[in-house]
């Protein structure tokens, strides 16, 4: 029993429709957008920020594809190099958080509250 | 095969992020941000983007990631605990999620209904080749800032994690 037995021999030649694509990515910045919501721990957050940073880089390459420009995959290669220089930044900001706070729940960091 | 590439990725970088977003620990949630971004890096060679594909496994799922590793281990971050304050953000947060979901898929879905589909090969400007040329040429400028940025970041960095400097 192999895949090839299980779906008509048609499936393997259907190309994919742009919108796949699309949505893939709407539902990976969805993800993203819930965990940075709903998660009380700091790193987790600023992962969530990466999630969505890679679902945008997805919509930039998949339009590249769609108009036969590379512009969108420059776009998603700057997008990559900022994240880069975010998360060095970020982490370097969570390391200094700790080590004054030494916690990393996000419901302790409230000196700007009230 | 497109389309039997397609799913099987996405359906794994879905089901990453889900985890991704339902793990206590932050070390499961940085290895299945990896699965995520390798799963990604697979589309992006589907979608004819080689170049960016190989920068996704490199320098998310490389550097990216093993810094975000480093700094929970550095940390040793335990599981987080579960918190009573966010009511308003549980009570509002879902709906709201679901109706970006569903508004930006209706969006999408209506304005590309008249869109080619996607075809593996038939877009073969993602080289290293085609990519540098560009970035190179018509790119120079904002490439050029990025460098000056990432300078930036480096001193930042170094001097928000360097302890002797207080």
């Amino acid at each position: 029993m192999s895949l090839y037995d299980l779906f008509p021999p048609e499936f393997f030649k259907l190309s994919v429709p742009l919108a796949g694509y699309l949505i893939l990515s709407a539902i990976l910045f969805t993800i993203g957008v819930a965990t940075f919501l709903f998660r009380r721990n700091v790193i987790t957050v600023f992962m969530a920020i990466e999630l969505m940073l890679n679902a945008v880089n997805l919509t930039f390459v998949t339009f590249s594809n769609h108009f036969g420009k590379v512009d969108g995959q420059i776009f998603s290669f700057f997008v990559m190099v900022v994240a880069a220089a975010e998360a060095a930044v970020g982490l370097a900001i969570i390391l200094m958080v700790f080590r004054n706070r030494a916690t990393l729940q996000i419901d302790d960091f409230d000196t700007l509250k009230n | 095969m497109d389309l039997v590439l397609f799913l099987t990725f996405a359906l794994i970088s879905v089901a990453c992020a889900l985890n991704m977003a339902l793990q206590r620990h932050p070390v499961s949630s940085a290895l299945s941000l990896i699965g995520v971004m390798v799963s990604l890096a697979v589309l992006y060679v589907l979608l004819g983007a080689e170049f960016i594909a190989a920068a996704q496994l490199v320098v998310y799922s490389g550097a990216i990631m093993v810094l975000f590793i480093f700094v929970i281990m550095l940390l040793n971050a335990g599981a987080e605990r579960l918190t009573k304050k966010a009511g308003t953000a549980h009570f509002l947060g879902f709906p709201l999620l679901v109706i970006l979901l569903a508004l930006s898929s209706w969006v999408i879905t209506n304005a590309t209904s008249a869109a080619k589909p996607v075809k593996f090969g038939a877009f073969t400007g993602g080289g290293p080749r085609e990519v540098g040329w560009e970035l190179f040429t018509r790119y120079v400028l904002p490439f050029e800032v990025t460098s000056i940025l990432i300078l930036i970041a480096i001193a930042g960095a170094y001097r928000l994690a360097n302890k002797e400097m207080e």
